[in-house]
């Protein structure tokens, strides 16, 4: 078991790719080149036709707000830091849910269907919107 | 057991004997010596002895082995051990599984047992802070960067979706919450004895989790229960009205996740305890209707409005109008009432993994109950939401 912090990824040989990507500004997918659906969390295997022919693709970074819910008590660091914060379900515009957080919003003004876009860490404290970035994908409010 | 047709457990196998040590905060002793006090209060109510028990069956979570908890207990050789996966959700498959073992003669006395410090030792509420080196483990990590590592932050997210999709408030959960402080009020076993609560206070209560707040949430609770499981016939000879497991089913779902099922279609539903539903109602031939009262599993109140839904008591989206004014209470006199968790469940009395919610049953059908539904004939039981789950119908024997 790892002592590092719970909001760090722990890349393994198979997400590594994705961790990677995320922390130069790309959200990765992964797409089954059998039957062509994408799919999110990474998966060996397809989840829609099992196949095993599945690639790694970059999303577009638009999606919309699923479902959300405010934590207001988390004792556990670095959590506890942060609170209240908005922890997410969103749909990707190819199509996949995710797991993430939302930041930067006023959870008064979040409402489902909202458009989101992702906000990745650019290694430039300056360019982030989350005050407290995080490796893993997040989402913001839509500019456009 | 099927999903396509009835199976032919039912009746084979009776609850004959339950005990519990006391529901604390503290227990001040070992998990493993409260799992052997629940196990022998158990025996001693059915009227057996440790010797007479031949097999065992908890929880993968437990942390007293079977062979650890029969050496401890005074239990000799055993023929059949089993454990069942999924947290709560493995409550009344423990029963499942005993009722297999006496009916096909693999054992005779089966004892189903849970025990745990989980206020003073190992709290699950406060989350997770590592992953397991299993493919759950790796599927976790898909989500506890995001800060989603409590019961009731991956329950939230339901919930949320459950009220948007509905056009329904956080306040429909309140009937929930009330009714089973209503029952624990009244009952010396629970944690919100003589502290019965209003819609008001449930509003007031901070929040946890958006929708959830404190009162949505159950006990964190320090003890042990144990249940014994022999043949119907056996049963029968024994010194309580036996609790004949009428139907008993275990059941997963399409996308199954431990806790964290987002990527299904809707969130509105249960669809584990769909399958449950199913096959509990097509093997003991009963229906709603038919159920006097029913334990429904309420680590969080969101989904034991969405058990009402699955089992058909209502129709989607209508669990909510259900619980409201009253008609999950024992004083409910609008008709067609349906007392829910009269011990105070595990938001009430204490949060045995569901393991107390069976013994509640048992003491339903032998009509010992402290808030006793008069003549009960068919129990509903339920057992870990959000989870791969099971559950029981449970009727009063002769």
């Amino acid at each position: 078991m790892s002592d590092a912090l719970a909001d760090r990824p722990e890349p393994d040989a198979f997400t590594r790719p994705y961790w990677e990507a995320a922390a130069q500004g790309r959200l990765l997918l992964r797409r089954c080149g059998a039957c062509g659906r994408a799919h999110h969390y990474p998966r060996e295997f397809c989840p829609y036709c099992w196949s095993e022919d599945v690639e790694w693709e970059q999303a577009s970074g638009d999606a919309v707000l699923y479902t959300w819910s405010v934590v207001h008590v988390n004792d556990l660091p670095p959590f506890r830091d942060r609170l209240p914060y908005v922890a997410a379900v969103v749909d990707l515009a190819e199509g996949p849910r995710m797991m993430t957080a939302v930041v930067g919003c006023d959870p008064a003004t979040l409402n489902v269907g909202m458009a989101l876009h992702v906000s990745l860490p650019t290694g430039d404290a300056a360019d982030a919107t989350d005050p407290a970035p995080i490796a893993a994908p997040v989402f913001t409010a839509s500019r456009r | 057991m099927s999903l396509h047709r009835a199976d032919t457990l039912g009746g084979r196998a009776a609850i004959a004997g339950i005990g519990a040590t006391e529901f604390s905060k503290d227990s001040g002793r070992s998990e493993l010596k409260l799992a052997v006090e629940a196990v022998h209060a158990a025996l001693d109510d059915a009227g057996l002895r440790p010797q007479d028990v031949d097999g065992l069956v908890t929880f993968t979570m437990d942390t007293s082995p079977e062979i650890t908890v029969a050496q401890a207990a005074g239990i000799g050789e055993l023929s059949f051990f089993s454990r069942v996966h999924y947290g709560g959700g493995a409550a009344c498959a423990t029963v499942q599984q005993a009722a297999l073992a006496v009916a096909t003669g693999i054992a005779e006395v089966v004892v189903c047992y849970r025990a745990f410090n989980e206020r003073s030792q190992h709290r699950f509420g406060v989350g997770l802070t590592s992953r397991q080196a299993s493919s759950e483990g790796a599927a976790m990590g898909w989500t506890m960067p995001y800060g989603l590592v409590t019961p009731a932050s991956w329950v939230a997210l339901h919930a949320q979706r459950y009220l948007h999709s509905y056009g329904l408030s956080p306040d429909v959960l309140a009937p929930v919450a009330v009714a089973d402080r209503f029952h624990a009020a009244t009952n010396p076993a629970a944690y919100f004895y003589r502290r019965p609560i209003t819609l008001a206070d449930h509003a007031a209560s901070r929040w946890i989790v958006e929708p959830l707040r404190l009162l949505d949430c159950c006990q964190e609770t320090d003890g042990g229960q144990a249940l014994v499981v022999t043949t119907s016939e056996r049963a029968r000879d024994l010194r309580h009205t036996p609790a004949l497991i009428t139907a008993a089913a275990q059941g997963a779902g399409r996308n199954q996740e431990a806790m964290t099922s987002f990527y299904r279609d809707g969130l509105t539903g249960l669809p584990e305890m769909g399958v449950v539903a199913r096959q509990l109602w097509r093997t003991s031939g009963l229906t709603p209707a038919d159920i006097d009262t029913a334990v429904l599993y309420d680590h969080f109140t969101p989904f034991v409005l969405m058990q009402l839904e699955e089992f058909g008591f209502c129709g989607p989206g209508e669990g909510a109008a259900f619980a409201a004014g009253g008609r999950l209470q024992l004083d409910w006199s609008g008709g067609d009432g349906l007392p829910v968790n009269t011990h105070g469940g595990q938001l009430g009395e204490a949060y045995l993994h569901g393991m107390n919610g069976i013994a509640e049953a048992v003491r339903q059908l032998r009509g010992s109950a402290v808030n006793q539904v008069p003549a009960a004939q068919h129990v509903l039981v339920t057992a870990g939401t959000g989870v791969p789950t099971s559950g029981l119908v449970l009727s009063r024997g002769r």
